[in-house]
């Protein structure tokens, strides 16, 4: 029963990470048409960046306090490199799509080796807070507290971007254009500056990925962004390209279903499971778990 | 034919549209003087829509496209309708995931008031209905979100088409009254196959046959003459709605 | 406009004849003696110029392949690492843990290599554009784990499994023998280009080219997309295999590396940079890339370059931030590629096509 506990919580704080990138990408998708595959350098850019703060930065470090304000640093990081990305490498390519989805293949792989190159191969040990190391008794399991700090993130970031949704104009704007996004120009709105904000909001939850993904890690490394985006794309695919909360039932979904696939079959075994799932949901339902059909 | 003095409200010279490999358009030349209906007509496919859609930018166009002597042919669509250019497409295009207060609060111009009232006047139902996600509406009451939207701003011209398109006698009426008022104060460029609301609302005609015009003039002349209508149009003009 | 009628004329002269000349240099290689030791690690002949002109030329090759689903019909795959790492691991798991001989080992990869993309291909194109994407990366993904996960300690894990030397002929084996093995790699380039060649030739090619730019009309003609598609998937995806046993031979081992979401990407990058949609576009694509990706290497490591201020030389030393950097700047610039650029368009055939469909 306890590792049951342990298995669930470590695959709820997986899938928190998940979320975190994936709903950038599902709106980003949806809204713009655009498979961003350089949104694992926005992941990259915000750990970096929170290392780096933390190292740096007056008043930030591995302490309480400390870490919040270097981990507000990452996120700010992410959400910059987002909204240039856009204005600089997407906005110039408008309609092109193939050209865009290019283009951020190349910088995916740019940006990792600049990464790499500025801060070396080898894992770079992560500022984090006491509390983070410790566990909570839970059921009789002993969880790791960073299960619950990437819960706890996803959640509100959740809640934040719904909110957005469907109290603000912006948010209207999004949901109108992720269904038609010819109309919503046909009623004089520029949907273009909405792209930008859009991309800026996908670096920054992404980048909060990056930061949390590497306490839950203890350690940075250039290459952290490339294979979490794998899933995270798969998560986006499941969960319906362009809605929220389909990503979120999705990044639970697949990261329960790989702690316990990983367990209880064998180790490899989860990750598996996780693209037989994928195919299975492209197979019977292409538009996802809660998307319209195209 | 308007007087030389002055400005047409909408005028197109020698417009083309090539779609993939089809040359959509071919040189279409017309003008649309300000008040009144003014309705697009022609058979089948001949490019009435891609018309309406090459005055929005919805589609690349070459030629001249001017509204009230200001050409617009080289703008985005964005910025051709925040001139002043309703647009109520084909298959109304209502987003079907927003509530009826969703979709006519995108529809709101900035920095103007928008006209609640007036709409809620035209359309009670609407503000009943207004928590309604618009998917689950009926063919009828998205139509009418279709037009209501194009009425909370101040437009200069309303470009609709085929608004009784699928739906019943009844509500073919109703729209057709609702038009009738609305172009009292609106100019409105109307594509329509049904001539009976042809014959009710339109002014003059513009008459479309393979991506170009063939004839332009007032309605009741077209209509009262059953073998040019039949002969431009296709169909018989049956005298009675 | 350039003057067209001077340049047709002599165009297809130049068409036939190019292909045969460059194939010529190419087999003479081996037997040059010359020393452009800035450009290739030693001499022309030499075994580390050997070594990478043959790496480089079975890339052409597997870039060629790709070309076959992504710039003649339109068919973006991510996961053709699938193909290529199926062929590598297949030889090898063949000669060491079956103990097969070399040619049975091959024969038995290159039927899966049929059968693979067969099952693949029926589960993708069930479904198309992103989708189909996604299942092809699925797939790969599925099968990088697997090779990475090691089961049994069969096929090495994130070390490869290098290539049993005793099974293989004598010939092909050692550093002195690089120029046969850069013998066989042209072998397989010049394959493939025949193959492709011929098939663009045939009404399948034809099909292919009609389903890139308009989907949509080659179904109402009545032509079957799905067979046409699955045949160039399993053509491509077949050639990719057969250069995945090519890569074999010529590294002496299979990698995990090979497997990798990555080394898809690497390979679109190839073909674009070179030209989607044109022959030798793509197989200049892949030859560059894989020559820059391992001079840059030394580049970096040169005096020049490491006596620059930092901020140029982090950037100079990264190899792929040098070749992502160049192909953002291709895609922007220069989207048709190489192929394009010669052809005096800024815009590949593909790209001319899809605004077509656009504006639809």
């Amino acid at each position: 029963m306890s590792t049951l506990v342990l298995l669930l919580a470590t695959g709820l704080g997986l899938g928190a990470l998940y979320f975190l990138v994936a709903s950038g990408l599902s709106l980003i998708y949806g809204l713009m048409g655009v498979l961003n595959f350089a949104h694992g350098a926005f992941l990259t850019a915000g750990a970096y960046g929170a290392w780096w703060a933390a190292e740096n930065l007056p008043g930030a470090g591995d302490d309480g306090f400390g870490f919040v304000v270097a981990a507000t640093f990452g996120v700010a990081v992410g959400a910059v490199f987002g909204a240039v990305v856009e204005l600089v490498l997407i906005r110039p390519l408008y309609r092109r799509h193939i050209e865009q989805v290019l283009v951020t293949v190349g910088l995916s792989l740019a940006a990792v080796a600049l990464a790499q190159g500025i801060f070396g191969a080898d894992p770079r040990p992560f500022p984090r807070p006491g509390w983070t190391s410790g566990t909570v008794s839970l059921l009789g399991a002993s969880v790791p507290t960073d299960r619950f700090l990437l819960m706890a993130a996803a959640v509100v970031v959740l809640l934040a971007l719904l909110a957005l949704l469907r109290f603000t104009r912006v948010g209207l704007v999004i949901r109108a254009g992720v269904e038609n996004r010819s109309m919503v120009e046909a009623l004089g709105i520029d949907v273009r500056r909405t792209f930008t904000l859009v991309f800026a909001l996908g670096g920054a939850a992404a980048a909060l990925a990056g930061v949390l993904g590497s306490v839950y890690l203890g350690s940075v490394t250039p290459g952290q962004g490339t294979s979490l985006l794998i899933f995270a794309f798969i998560v986006v695919v499941i969960g319906g390209l362009g809605s929220i909360t389909g990503s979120a039932i999705a990044a639970v979904v697949v990261g329960v279903t790989q702690q316990l696939a990983n367990y209880y079959a064998a180790s490899g075994v989860g990750d598996f499971s996780v693209v037989l799932l994928l195919a299975l949901v492209l197979l019977t339902r292409p538009q996802g778990l809660s998307g319209r059909p195209a | 034919m308007t007087s030389p003095a002055r400005v047409p409200l909408l005028r197109l010279e020698d417009v083309h549209v090539h779609l993939g490999r089809s040359h959509v358009l071919q040189g279409v030349t017309f003008e649309v003087a300000a008040g009144g209906v003014t309705a697009l007509l022609g058979r089948n496919g001949v490019g009435k829509t891609t018309t309406v859609k090459a005055v929005l930018g919805l589609v690349p166009r070459v030629g001249t496209i001017e509204l009230e002597g200001r050409d617009i042919a080289r703008l985005g669509t964005p910025a051709v309708v925040r001139l002043g250019v309703g647009y109520v497409p084909e298959d109304r295009e209502v987003f079907s995931t927003l509530t009826v207060e969703e979709n006519l609060r995108l529809a709101e111009q900035p920095g103007g008031t928008a006209a609640y009232d007036r709409v809620h006047e035209l359309f009670p139902e609407l503000k009943t209905r207004r928590r309604q996600r618009a998917g689950t509406l009926s063919g009828g009451q998205q139509q009418m979100v279709a037009i209501a939207r194009v009425l909370l701003g101040e437009n200069r011209v309303l470009l609709v088409d085929e608004p009784t398109k699928g739906l019943a006698p009844k509500l073919v009426t109703e729209v057709a009254e609702l038009l009738e008022r609305v172009a009292e104060t609106t100019t409105v460029l109307l594509v329509e196959q049904n001539l009976a609301v042809v014959r009710r609302l339109a002014r003059d005609v513009v008459v479309l046959d393979a991506g170009a015009v063939v004839h332009t003039g007032p309605a009741d002349d077209l209509l009262s003459d059953p073998d040019s209508a039949k002969r431009l149009l296709g169909v018989a003009s049956r005298r009675s709605a | 406009m350039r003057a067209p009628e001077r340049v047709a004329g002599v165009l297809p002269w130049v068409g036939r004849l190019a292909p045969v000349a460059v194939l010529v240099v190419l087999l003479v290689l081996p037997y040059v003696q010359l020393d452009v030791s800035w450009v290739l690690p030693d001499r022309v002949n030499g075994p580390g110029s050997m070594q990478l002109l043959a790496l480089c030329l079975v890339f052409g090759g597997i870039a060629l392949s790709y070309d076959v689903l992504f710039g003649r019909t339109g068919l973006l795959s991510f996961g053709h690492a699938l193909f290529v790492a199926a062929g590598s691991y297949g030889t090898a798991l063949g000669l060491a843990r079956l103990d097969l001989s070399l040619w049975l080992a091959v024969l038995l990869t290159l039927a899966a290599g049929v059968v693979l993309p067969l099952v693949v291909g029926a589960v993708a194109l069930r479904v198309s554009g992103i989708a189909f994407a996604m299942v092809t990366l699925a797939f790969a993904q599925a099968a990088s784990i697997l090779v990475l996960r090691n089961p049994g300690g069969l096929t090495g894990g994130e070390e490869g499994l290098p290539l049993l030397r005793d099974a293989v002929p004598d010939l092909l084996t050692g550093v002195v023998n690089a120029p046969y093995r850069y013998w066989l790699a042209l072998a397989y380039l010049v394959g493939c280009w025949a193959v492709v060649v011929w098939l663009g030739r045939s009404r399948a090619g034809h099909a292919w080219a009609a389903i890139r730019e308009n989907p949509e009309r080659v179904a109402v003609l009545g032509i079957s997309t799905y067979r046409a598609k699955l045949l160039a998937v399993v053509v491509g995806c077949f050639l990719g295999t057969l250069g995945g046993i090519a890569h074999l031979l010529v590294v002496g081992g299979a990698s995990p590396s090979i497997t990798s979401a990555e080394f898809t990407l690497t390979l679109l990058v190839m073909v674009v940079l070179g030209g989607a949609g044109s022959r030798w576009g793509a197989v200049l694509g892949g030859v560059l890339y894989t020559y820059l990706d391992n001079r840059l290497l030394e580049l970096a490591s040169s005096e020049g370059v490491q006596s620059l201020p930092a901020v140029l030389r982090v950037p100079a030393s990264e190899p792929l931030f040098v070749l992502g950097s160049l192909f953002v700047l291709v895609v922007f610039f220069a989207p048709g590629g190489l192929a394009g650029v010669v052809h005096g368009r800024a815009r590949s055939p593909r790209s001319l096509a899809r605004r077509r469909k656009r504006a639809a």
